[in-house]
């Protein structure tokens, strides 16, 4: 017996997941072990970009333990096998061949040239000394300006471009907007400059595992992906392998940040392999590999212009991007940076609006989404713009913001990129912000100390953003290309004994799911939390779904669950009123119990469930069952936002940097499990300081990246990173019956430039308007004593309009 | 090489190459796969266990190395059902996402407050710098590991949460 009185929806509920994580009772795909299972261990090129000429893998073949060795030739003899892009953003965009082995040329470093299958994978590994490999080096291809210039080295021969695709986007011809151009030439001030987003590691704890036993009636393939569904369609695809002959199943997995919603080569490796050998087999990489394999993230150059009056309201903001795909396509890679062309004009009424981007391959690994995937690039870029725009009109840059960005009554909102946003109050959450943080006490602490000349400066950044979640409109999906829809489902099993399972597309890797899922079941039947079970990332249990990236999961997947409730009471319905001898319109269903209005006659939906299940004594007609599936598919995007404070003490005569304080407010509509949100944020913001402070990967000029370990790669541990104050205002979304937004990159998002613009403001009166990140000490103090580091050198044909102003080169 | 060691409280006895890394021990032929790899260069602390009462990186330390001494594992921190202190305030404080680094970072706090019983949010952090967590952005493990402070029996620490248990072949 149940009803539940309080709602779930809205409890800081522990989590259900975390019962088995903290006793060591997981899953992950490594700890897969399986009769008879052999090893794989992947020869991995040292070179970026090189011809192979001879590859001899007999020593290899006769080592301890090995039982084959395959290259290329071996696994695909006619060359057909591709990985596949889901994303072609323009009809002619480039689409070269991305083979399962390297096929007679390299094109990165790390790229995987052969396999060898061993008892273990000790054995395995040490075969891999044995491969005799002989390379002819072509040039490197490394900078993405250089790879477009007249005569330069090309990653594919073949194509004769280094150029992938140029999408674009202009307000103008969009009619939702002005002509930037007209904006630039007749804006009082204009500013232009250009930014980097370096390139990131995801590194997700975990490193990437693949499991596949060919042994029964179905091949199974157990992966740490993100997107179980979507890989089991691309292999099918890829591999033709009959659909319902192959089971892909996501166990736990350690993080994923859209570092793991690849298609891999090495996913189809262990499947054609275990398929050969007819045995079962584990392919598991180590974290040096992951480094140079896995694909990196972010990765664009950013020329920004923005136009204004001297009143400082915007009139026109032109975006060129170029962005480094790597040596080929990704999953969604090339349809990263337009992710972030809808999300440039931010919360701002911007009047026009042009963006174009140029996708390019370089001799690097391949870059894809990475938690935010183009909205924290967009977001950086405008962001840092407004705060020198801010600058060069002597102006308080949060006065700017709030001169432009788009008032609470002014929503649902279409702005000059197209999108209609639905709802949001920005002046309540920086309010909040500003209050939390006492911005108006440090702008004063600030003064004091540059007018003291303190070595130790003090710097605000602001970053008020917004972003769009919940990545489903397939409607809209496909406009842009994208090669499928964004759709969630959900299933519901009444049990009859009354618990309930539910099972759903979206797959967790450490969201908290099953928590959520659970929450939102227990309001929608009214059955105790713990009688509902959630059952994901199997093919074979969840048949169908999307899986999980651009924060979708609860916004797209939590509703589908909700649609299935509602069916489950539907179905229930005439035969509640059938057991209660009453006309079906005399029932109100509340709390789990149908009850006959204005009596005290009830039943509850357990026993509907458990009449069901005898089916002696049903309606007429009526269908013995109570289970439900619903797919769920929004008509428009979720627009979470947040005010983000940082403040940041500069050592201007270390460049040591010193997070002070750091303080968001985040609306992400309705919170089904605060908690999980907090967390979610907390986590959110780590990775976006870090890509501020402290990340960054880097290719030495042989193409290897240099970065290639936990040792080099600065990944912030607990000592590096502050505490942080989280807070929320609660501005319901109304593009779903949930409300909620989506909060999973809202962290990441808004941190990096909320922690640049802190340091910039800290040091600007040293005539600093740029430093690039990460904001390394060395960077930091050679900007203070040199002025802007910026020397990208945009140059300064933007202006037009009065007093117009290019600082790009390098203020003193 | 033969090796005999007590893993969360049984005694086992193995013949291991001498390259062989405790972990990998613990993983493959003890069937202890709560503890997990996150790197190969001792920086994740994604594998750490105790070893003799201490927290170590298990894949710094060979299997060899670790004859004659006792293990233990996240697997052995419960006892007769009941959560570790440590393991309850990981749960109590949301100081877990995806769970990769979770036995790890348990393992170090336990450790840490062995050491240090009531320690500061600082010491927390400097005391962990060698887990690393790309989910949580650490704010609740540290939380987690102060709030675990007050509920553990004073001076307890490894040894004293240690499960003593009678091994195969006794003790
Ligand atoms: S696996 Fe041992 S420290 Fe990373
Ligand atoms: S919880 Fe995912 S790495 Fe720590």
């Amino acid at each position: 017996m149940t009803a539940t009185i309080e709602p779930e929806v809205g409890k800081s509920r522990l989590r259900k997941e975390d019962e088995r994580l903290i006793t060591g009772r997981t899953r992950w795909t490594d700890n897969i072990v399986l009769p008879g299972m052999l090893h794989l261990a992947v020869l991995r090129s040292p070179m970026a970009h090189a011809k192979i000429v001879s590859l001899d893998v007999s020593a290899a073949k006769d080592s301890p333990g090995v039982v084959a060795v395959y290259t290329a030739k071996d696994l695909d003899p006619d060359g057909s096998i591709g990985m596949p892009c889901a994303w072609p953003i323009t009809p002619d965009m480039k689409a070269p061949r991305r083979p399962v082995l390297a096929d007679g040329q390299v094109n990165f470093a790390g790229e995987g040239i052969a396999v060898v299958v061993a008892r273990s994978a000790a054995e395995a590994h040490d075969a891999l000394e044995a491969i005799d490999v002989e390379y002819d080096e072509l040039p490197v291809v490394l900078d993405m300006e250089a790879a477009l210039a007249e005569g330069a080295p090309l990653v594919h021969e073949d194509l004769g471009t280094n150029k992938n695709a140029f999408w674009v986007f202009d307000s103008g011809e969009a009619g939702t907007g002005g002509s930037v151009e007209d904006a630039i030439s007749s804006s009082e001030i204009v500013v232009k400059r250009r930014f980097r987003q370096q390139r990131l590691v995801p590194a997700f704890m975990e490193p990437r595992a693949c499991v596949v036993d060919p042994t029964g009636a179905q091949l199974t393939m157990w992966s740490a992906t993100q997107i179980p569904h979507i890989l089991r369609v691309m292999t099918a695809l890829t591999l033709g392998i009959p659909e319902h002959k192959l089971r892909v199943i996501a166990p736990d997995v350690g993080g994923g940040f859209g570092g793991k919603i690849g298609v891999l080569p090495e996913e189809m490796m262990t499947v054609l392999i275990a398929q050969k050998l007819g045995k079962p087999v584990k392919w598991n990489e180590s974290r040096s590999e992951t480094m140079v394999t896995a694909h990196h993230g972010r990765d664009q150059i950013q020329d920004i212009t923005i136009s204004a009056n001297a009143d400082g309201t915007v009139t026109g903001l032109k975006v060129e991007l170029l962005a480094d795909m790597g040596a080929y396509n990704g999953l969604v890679g090339p349809g990263v940076p337009i992710l972030g062309a809808f999300m440039f004009n931010a919360i701002y009424k911007f009047p026009a609006y042009h963006f174009a981007c140029t996708n390019v391959f370089t001799t690097t690994t391949i870059t894809d989404a990475y938690r935010g995937a183009g909205r924290p690039e967009a977001t950086f870029g405008v962001e840092r713009i407004m705060d020198e725009l801010a600058d060069e009109l002597g102006m308080d840059p949060m006065e700017l913001r709030e001169k432009n960005w788009i008032k609470h009554e002014e929503f649902p909102f279409t702005t000059v990129a197209g999108l209609t946003y639905d709802s949001g109050n920005y002046e309540a959450a920086t309010a909040k912000a500003k209050e939390l943080f006492d911005y108006d006490g440090l702008r004063r602490e600030q003064a004091q100390r540059r007018e003291s000349n303190d070595p130790v400066q003090l710097g605000i950044g602001i970053s008020t953003f917004t972003e769009m979640c919940g990545l489903a409109p397939s409607r809209v999906l496909g406009s842009l290309d994208y090669g499928a829809g964004g759709w969630e489902y959900a299933s519901m099993r009444m049990l009859p004994t009354g618990k309930v399972e539910v099972t759903s597309g979206a797959s967790a890797h450490g969201q908290g799911h099953e928590t959520a899922w659970s929450q939102i079941v227990a309001d929608q039947l009214g059955v105790p939390f713990e009688d509902v079970e959630i059952l994901h990332g199997d093919t074979q249990s969840s048949h169908k779904g999307m899986d999980t990236y651009g924060s979708r999961s609860l916004v797209v997947g939590g509703v589908a669950v909700i649609k299935a409730a509602e069916k489950v009471i539907a179905k229930a319905k005439p035969i509640a009123a059938h057991m209660l001898e009453c006309a079906e319109d005399d029932l109100e269903f509340a709390g789990g119990k149908f009850t006959v209005k204005g009596t005290d006659s009830s039943t509850t939906l357990q026993d509907v469930a458990l009449a069901v299940f005898a089916a002696h004594d049903l309606p007429d007609g009526i269908e013995p069952s109570l289970d439900s599936d619903a797919t769920f598919d929004p008509e428009n995007f979720s627009f979470p936002h947040g005010t983000h404070l940082c403040a940041a003490e500069v050592d201007t005569e270390t460049g040591s940097i010193k997070l002070r304080s750091y303080v968001c407010v985040d609306d992400v509509g309705v919170a089904v499990n605060p908690l999980i949100v907090e967390g979610q944020v907390h986590g959110g913001l780590a990775q976006g300081i870090a890509q501020a402070l402290f990340e960054e990967a880097v290719h030495d000029e042989s193409g290897t990246l240099t970065t290639g370990t936990f040792a080099d790669y600065l990944l912030p541990s607990a000592a590096d990173l502050p505490s942080f104050t989280t807070a929320r205002t609660e501005t319901p979304s109304t593009t779903n019956p949930l409300g909620a937004k989506g909060v999973g990159e809202a962290g990441t998002i808004a941190s990096t430039p909320a922690v640049v613009n802190a340091v910039i403001d800290a040091v600007r009166h040293f005539g600093v308007n740029d430093i690039e990140m990460p904001l390394t000490p060395m960077r930091v103090w050679h900007a203070v004593q040199h002025g802007t580091t910026d020397a990208g050198g945009a140059g300064s044909e933007a202006g037009g309009g009065l007093g117009s102003i290019d600082t790009s080169g390098g203020a003193q | 090489m033969r090796i005999t060691v007590t893993v969360d409280g049984t005694k086992y006895t193995d013949e291991v190459e001498p390259r062989t890394l405790l972990v990998h021990y613990l993983r493959e032929r003890v069937g202890k796969v709560g503890t997990v790899v996150g790197c190969d260069t001792s920086n994740c602390g994604a594998c750490t266990v105790h070893l003799d009462g201490h927290s170590v990186k298990s894949c710094s330390v060979l299997a060899v190395q670790a004859d004659g001494s006792e293990v233990t594992t996240v697997e052995g921190l419960a006892r007769d059902g009941q959560l570790h202190p440590v393991q309850k305030a990981f749960r109590d404080n949301h100081a877990l996402q995806c769970g990769f680094c979770t036995p790890g970072m348990i393992m170090a706090s336990i450790d840490l407050l062995a050491d240090n019983p009531d320690p500061d949010e600082k010491a927390v952090r400097e005391g962990l710098e060698g887990n690393l967590c790309r989910c949580t952005g650490y704010q609740n493990i540290v939380r987690a590991v102060r709030d675990a402070a007050h509920h553990m029996s004073p001076g307890a620490g490894p040894e004293a949460e240690q499960i003593k248990h009678v091994g195969v072949g006794g003790e």
